[in-house]
């Protein structure tokens, strides 16, 4: 029995490596790491049982009535903790959340993403995935505007050396932890960097996100540098996003690549395209969930503006990039909405089932959107049929009230949740006097 | 290997106290006075050791040790006997013994040489090793290294490692590695294998990650081809 073989392994490894301590990881509705922490002695008890605890200090998870849950350690996610020195080692391990009976816990987006896989594979696809993830290296945040850190006057010396060498950093340490790297690069806005990360499993990579995010702004901590995902941190420069390619794989075989059409694609692709392309304005929410996200989403920044896909325009919502040497495993869609302050697994939950739907449907994909939409005007784009996305998180919530589509994804009780939650941090921004407001019409009106 | 290591003994016949302690200890052993005899009657797959008494016949003894050091395949772990007085011998002879004991012996200190120099054959605990240059696996630990420090790999990418280096050169194609490592039912499908290299290629660091090579449409080679040099 492999399950029994996995957690063998863990006790033994916990054993020969000296571990001291080891973090149980777990995700809340709105995508922030959880983690408490158990000592060795307790962990084989907590593989065969979990560990029960109060969910009602999660925001998300239980009422007040139920609160009680369980982590159980999901073995395969063990790893030991690369930055933590080797005196008193630690190791992290992902739960999924169920309730005191073992069934799953609805509240859980591990458990959201697993029941959404499910689905995938019923069908006989196992859904892929690799985002490309942006964010800002700053100096402590104090209260003021965020300093970058290659505008010097932070590290008076080597400023612009510092980012580039703790993203090295953080790319061996994601490498040691199983966390394979395609490219990294600094990006065009001052402080700004990238990391893609290489395809894998849809849960296997929510995971990796998760402990990407973490590992970022830890690595960042030791140096006394703040890292953020905060989507739109700087008026005037662009935006973090996290670019999503995707796939679908039947077995062996690329359910997305065809051999006898122009761009590569299948039928299966361009179904599945053609529900997100439908289903976009509804899961932008979940893909988008900050009030910030807004202000990352409008022209002039590379982000995408308007509902529409093409091979090769990057002010697209979806683009179709050129595989490598034709590679038929390569062939894949880039979902460019998305930003990283978003939580992974609901956010591929729901553009997973938007996907599934369209080829359930058999969804009619638009035509390609080649030309420059932002010099188009309103009444050309109606003729084109382009829609655009959710101008704010407002407008996002309401969409996605009303679509069964959201609700079957993430469930009633996240969906519901969710709601809630987003409307009340909308309300409180809008009572919000921004310094615009301030400086336009505080001496003019 | 599941039977004990095979010894050939000299001198012909062994004193007592050496046939009780190396039947005690339960190796397989045949004593012979020449060693051309022992190299004549070597068991299938040759001797895995030899203990030779250089105390009352030195001569004899040491034409013994050369005998077996002298093939195309030389016995490996030649524990050899002196007297103190003749410890003076040992000196220029580094290549003709392993390990050497003062006779006369005492039975515990030779069943602690004899166990120690054939560690890795018969030790539970070590059964198994599987060592390819700097890479080590040790399966009855579940601990792999690289270069001596610890490599902490999940239990999956441990199976995955573990099942490429033991068959070094070989080349399997993704259903092979999967059935094997994986198990027929499980639903990921080759592409699996494919994230699991990946990540074991980032573990392993750039300088390590070629130990895995990609086949080009067929699968993955742990280690150099067999065919190249």
């Amino acid at each position: 029995m492999k399950l029994d073989q996995q957690r063998e392994y863990v006790l033994r490894t916990v054993e020969e490596r000296g571990i001291r301590l080891v973090r149980l990881w777990f995700t809340d509705v709105l995508g922030n790491l959880k983690s408490f922490a158990i000592s060795p002695a307790e962990l084989d008890n907590a593989l065969q049982d979990g560990m029960s605890f109060d969910g009602s200090s999660i925001d998300g998870f239980s009422r007040i009535q139920e609160s009680d849950v369980l982590a159980i350690p999901d073995p395969n996610t063990f790893e030991v903790l690369p930055w933590v020195d080797q005196k008193g080692a630690e190791a992290r391990v992902f739960c999924d959340v169920a309730n005191l009976d073992g069934t799953p816990f609805h509240g859980d987006p591990r458990q959201v993403l697993r029941r959404n896989l499910r689905a995938a594979r019923d069908l006989g696809y196992e859904f892929y995935v690799a985002p490309d993830i942006e964010y800002f290296y700053f100096a402590p945040p104090t209260g003021g505007p965020p300093v970058p850190l290659d505008q010097g006057g932070f590290f008076d010396l080597t400023s612009a050396d510092i980012p580039t060498a703790l993203r090295k950093e953080t790319i061996r340490t994601l490498e040691t932890m199983g966390i394979p790297v395609e490219y990294s690069f600094h990006e065009d806005a001052p402080s700004q960097h990238e990391i893609d990360l290489r395809h894998t499993d849809a849960l296997t990579m929510a995971d990796s996100v998760m402990t990407f995010r973490f590992v970022v702004r830890e690595i960042a901590a030791l140096h006394g540098v703040h890292a953020t995902f905060m989507p739109k941190p700087l008026e005037h420069i662009q935006g973090s996003g996290m670019h999503l390619h995707l796939s679908l794989f039947d077995g062996e075989d690329n359910a997305f690549h065809a051999v006898d059409d122009p761009y590569n694609l299948s039928t299966v692709a361009k179904q599945f395209m053609a529900g997100l392309i439908r289903h976009a304005a509804e899961i932008t929410a979940v893909t988008n969930q900050t009030v910030n996200s807004y202000k990352r989403l409008v022209p002039g920044f590379e982000a995408p503006v308007h509902v529409s896909w093409a091979r090769n325009n990057r002010s697209g919502l979806i683009r179709v990039p050129v595989p490598k040497r034709a590679n038929p495993l390569a062939t894949r869609v880039e979902y460019r909405s998305p930003d990283p302050a978003c939580n992974p697994y609901l956010a591929f939950s729901v553009i997973l089932a938007a996907g599934l739907r369209g080829i359930a449907e058999g969804y009619e994909l638009p035509a390609e959107a080649d030309a420059n939409m932002f010099e188009m005007d309103d009444a050309m784009l109606e003729k084109l049929g382009i829609q655009q996305l959710p101008q704010s998180l407002s407008d996002a919530l309401r969409t996605m009230e009303s679509s069964s589509l959201v609700a079957d994804a993430l469930g009633d009780h996240i969906f519901e949740w969710f709601l809630r939650n987003k409307r009340a941090e909308w309300r409180g921004y809008k009572t919000h006097i921004s310094q615009f407001e301030t400086d336009r019409y505080l001496r003019s009106i | 290997m599941s039977q004990p290591p095979a010894l050939a003994v000299f001198p012909s016949p062994p004193p007592i106290d050496l046939a009780r302690t190396l039947d005690l200890a339960g190796y397989r052993w045949k004593d012979f006075a020449l060693g051309d005899d022992a190299i004549r009657h070597q068991p299938d797959g040759g001797w895995d050791g030899a203990v030779v008494m250089c105390d009352d016949d030195p001569d004899g003894g040491w034409a013994m040790c050369r005998a077996l050091r002298r093939r195309d395949d030389p016995v490996g772990r030649v524990l050899v006997m002196v007297a103190g007085s003749q410890l003076p011998d040992l000196e220029l002879r580094d290549d003709l013994f392993d390990d050497f004991c003062l006779a006369p012996f005492h039975p515990r200190e030779l069943e602690a040489r004899l166990r120690h120099m054939f560690w890795r054959q018969m030790g539970p605990d070590a059964e198994g090793l599987v060592e390819y240059g700097p890479l080590a696996l040790n399966p009855s630990t579940y601990q792999a290294s690289l270069g001596g420090r610890p490599l902490d790999l999940t239990y999956m990418e441990y199976e995955l490692l573990k099942y490429l280096a033991q068959n070094p050169g070989r080349v399997f194609s993704r259903e092979t590695i999967l059935s094997a490592v994986w198990g027929y039912e499980y639903f990921g499908g080759a592409r699996t294998v494919d994230v699991h290299i990946r990540r074991l290629r980032a573990k392993l660091g750039e300088e390590h990650a070629n130990l895995i090579q990609t086949v080009r449409s067929v699968g993955y080679r742990f280690g150099q081809s067999r065919w190249s040099s």
